[in-house]
C-alpha cells in the first residue's frame, strides 16, 4: 500500500511535468545537458537525488523497479530508494534485471542485456565532462555550442604522457552520435561499449541541476587515439563465486595476509549463475540451498 | 450545454496517474522516432484528437507558453487548455508548444529553434492529424535502428530543420489516440 500522505512518486505533478519537459529534450538532443529546477529530496545530495526525481517523474504505477549500488542490489543505497519508490509510488521491485521495467543505477550498467522496453536511469554527480578542466560554466557552455572538445584529448594525451596508457578508469568521456561529449557517470570504462543498447538511457545530477539522455541505438564513442585505442578493462581474474570470466570484478580484502577474492559487482548476474549451477573457485555447490 | 463541449470536463480522471502513463508514451515515441504509440486519458473539445489533448494535459501548466494554430483556436480549445492547465495563449515566436494542423502551423520559421548555448529553448510543434501520413520518408539516427519508414506532411521542409541540429524543433504527430515523434536528431531521406 503506499504512503496516501504524498502524491504519486512523491513529486508534486507540476514538477514531474517540468522534468518531463526536460527530459524529452534531452532524448532529442541526445547528449546534450537540460537544465532543470532541481528539488530537495528526502535525501542528501550525493545519494542520488537526481536519478529519483527522473524515475519519479518516468515510472508508472504498473512497472517493476530495480535500484543498484555498483551493481549491488542490496547496499543501503540501493535499498534506501528502492523502499522510497515501493512507499510513495506503490511500485513492484525486484533484483532481477531481466523482471525490471526500471532500473535506477550507481555507477555501474548491469551484466544482463537490456531489452527495448525497459529504461536505464543514471544517477549522476558531475555531469559535465569538462568541469575538471574548464571550471567555468560560462566557458563549458560555449565549449558544448562550439564542440570545442580539444582540451577533453589533450587531458588523455596527458594520460599517455605520464603513465604510458590512458589511466582514466572511470566516467570515461564519450562522444554521443558525433556531437556532444558526454560524461557517462562514474560507471568502469568496461561499461562503456554497453552503452549503444536497446533500451532508453536517463542521467540525472540533482546537485548539478541537469538532465540528458541517450535513446536507443545511439552510436556511442569512447574518445580514443588511434594509436592508444580505448580498451574496455576489468581486472585479470574469474569471480570467485560464479566463475564468471565476463563480468566486471570487485576486490575483496579477505585478511592481512594479502588473500583477497574477486567477485563480480552486479550481484544479480552472480546470484543467476550460481543458481544455475556455475562455481567459482572460493563458491561451494549447494551455497544457495543452504542459505535459503 | 453537452458535457462534451464544456470546458470543465474531459481532464484526467486520476491526473497522477494518467499523465504517468501519458508520458511513458510521448516519451517511447521521442525516443524512437518513427514508432506509433498508444496515448489516451483526455477527452478534449473535438477540435483536436485525444491524443494531442492528452499530451497538453501532460506537458503543459502555467510555464509553458502555448500557441494555438489558426485551425484549432477555438473559444472552446482555449477554455478547456486555460482551465486544465493553466497555459498562456501566446503568438509563435515565443512558444513552447505548438498545436494544431500542419499546414495551419506553417512557416516552421516563425517558431524558436533554441541557440547555440541552449539548444532546450525551442519550440516543440504537437502537428495534429485526422489520420497519419503514408510512409513517405526514411529515418535514421539516435533511437532507430538501422531504418524506419515515416509518413511526413512535408519531407523538404522537415529535412531543413534537422540539418540545423543541435538546434530545431522537435514535432510530436497525433491521430486519434495515437502518437509518434521526430525529433531535431533523425536524419531523412526520401524514400524510393
Amino acid at each position: 500500500m503506499s504512503d496516501q500522505n504524498y502524491n504519486f512518486a512523491y513529486l508534486d505533478e507540476q514538477t514531474k511535468r517540468m522534468i518531463r519537459r526536460a527530459i524529452l529534450k534531452g532524448l532529442a538532443i541526445p547528449g546534450y545537458q537540460v537544465p532543470f529546477a532541481s528539488r530537495e529530496m528526502p535525501m542528501p545530495y550525493g545519494w542520488g537525488t537526481g536519478g529519483v526525481q527522473v524515475s519519479a517523474a518516468t515510472l508508472t504505477p504498473d512497472d517493476t523497479f530495480k535500484v543498484i549500488d555498483q551493481g549491488a542490489d542490496d547496499t543501503t543505497n540501493a535499498v534506501s530508494i528502492r523502499k522510497f519508490f515501493e512507499r510513495t509510488a506503490n511500485v513492484a521491485t525486484t533484483e532481477e534485471t531481466a523482471k525490471a521495467d526500471v532500473i535506477q543505477t550507481r555507477h555501474r550498467i548491469p551484466e544482463a542485456e537490456l531489452r527495448e522496453d525497459q529504461i536505464l536511469v543514471y544517477q549522476v554527480p558531475i555531469p559535465e565532462p569538462l568541469r575538471f578542466l574548464e571550471p567555468r560554466e560560462t566557458e563549458t557552455r560555449k565549449m558544448h555550442a562550439l564542440e570545442e572538445y580539444g582540451l577533453m584529448h589533450v587531458k588523455l594525451y596527458e594520460d599517455i604522457s605520464q603513465h604510458g596508457a590512458i589511466a582514466t578508469s572511470y566516467a570515461y568521456p564519450v562522444k554521443v552520435e558525433g556531437r556532444y561529449v558526454m560524461d557517462p557517470s562514474p560507471i568502469p570504462k568496461f561499461d562503456n561499449p554497453k552503452m549503444d543498447m536497446p533500451a532508453i538511457q536517463l542521467f540525472g545530477a540533482g546537485r548539478e541541476q541537469r538532465i540528458y539522455a541517450v535513446p536507443p541505438y545511439t552510436k556511442i564513442v569512447s574518445l580514443d587515439f588511434e594509436d592508444y585505442p580505448f580498451e574496455a578493462t576489468k581486472a585479470e581474474h574469474a569471480c570467485d563465486l560464479c566463475g564468471s570470466t565476463h563480468s566486471y570484478l570487485d576486490e575483496v580484502i579477505l585478511d592481512d595476509q594479502g588473500n583477497r577474492m574477486f567477485v563480480c559487482s552486479d550481484t544479480d548476474y552472480c546470484r543467476s549463475r550460481r543458481a544455475a549451477g556455475h562455481v567459482g573457485r572460493l563458491g561451494t555447490e549447494n551455497e544457495l540451498e543452504a542459505s535459503a | 450545454m453537452q458535457a462534451e463541449t464544456s470546458q470543465f470536463s474531459g481532464g484526467f480522471a486520476a491526473p497522477a496517474i494518467d499523465a504517468a502513463h501519458a508520458f511513458r508514451a510521448a516519451m517511447n515515441a521521442m525516443a524512437r522516432p518513427g514508432k506509433v504509440f498508444d496515448i489516451h486519458g483526455a477527452t478534449p473539445p473535438s477540435v483536436i484528437s485525444p491524443a494531442a489533448g492528452t499530451l497538453v494535459l501532460t506537458l503543459c501548466d502555467p510555464e509553458t507558453k502555448v500557441f494555438l494554430a489558426s485551425d484549432v483556436d477555438t473559444p472552446s480549445l482555449r477554455a478547456w487548455i486555460t482551465f486544465h492547465t493553466g497555459a498562456p495563449i501566446v503568438s509563435p515566436d515565443e512558444a513552447d508548444f505548438a498545436l494544431g494542423g500542419w499546414q495551419a502551423l506553417l512557416p516552421l520559421e516563425q517558431y524558436r529553434i533554441g541557440t547555440p548555448e541552449y539548444p532546450d529553448r525551442s519550440a516543440t510543434l504537437i502537428v495534429d492529424q485526422p489520420e497519419f501520413d503514408t510512409p513517405n520518408a526514411s529515418l535514421s539516427g539516435p533511437g532507430i535502428k538501422d531504418h524506419i519508414a515515416m509518413g511526413l506532411p512535408d519531407v523538404a521542409q522537415l529535412q531543413r530543420n534537422t540539418v540545423l541540429f543541435p538546434l530545431g524543433l522537435d514535432l510530436f504527430f497525433t491521430a486519434g489516440s495515437q502518437i509518434k515523434a521526430l525529433p531535431r536528431s533523425s536524419h531523412i531521406s526520401e524514400k524510393a
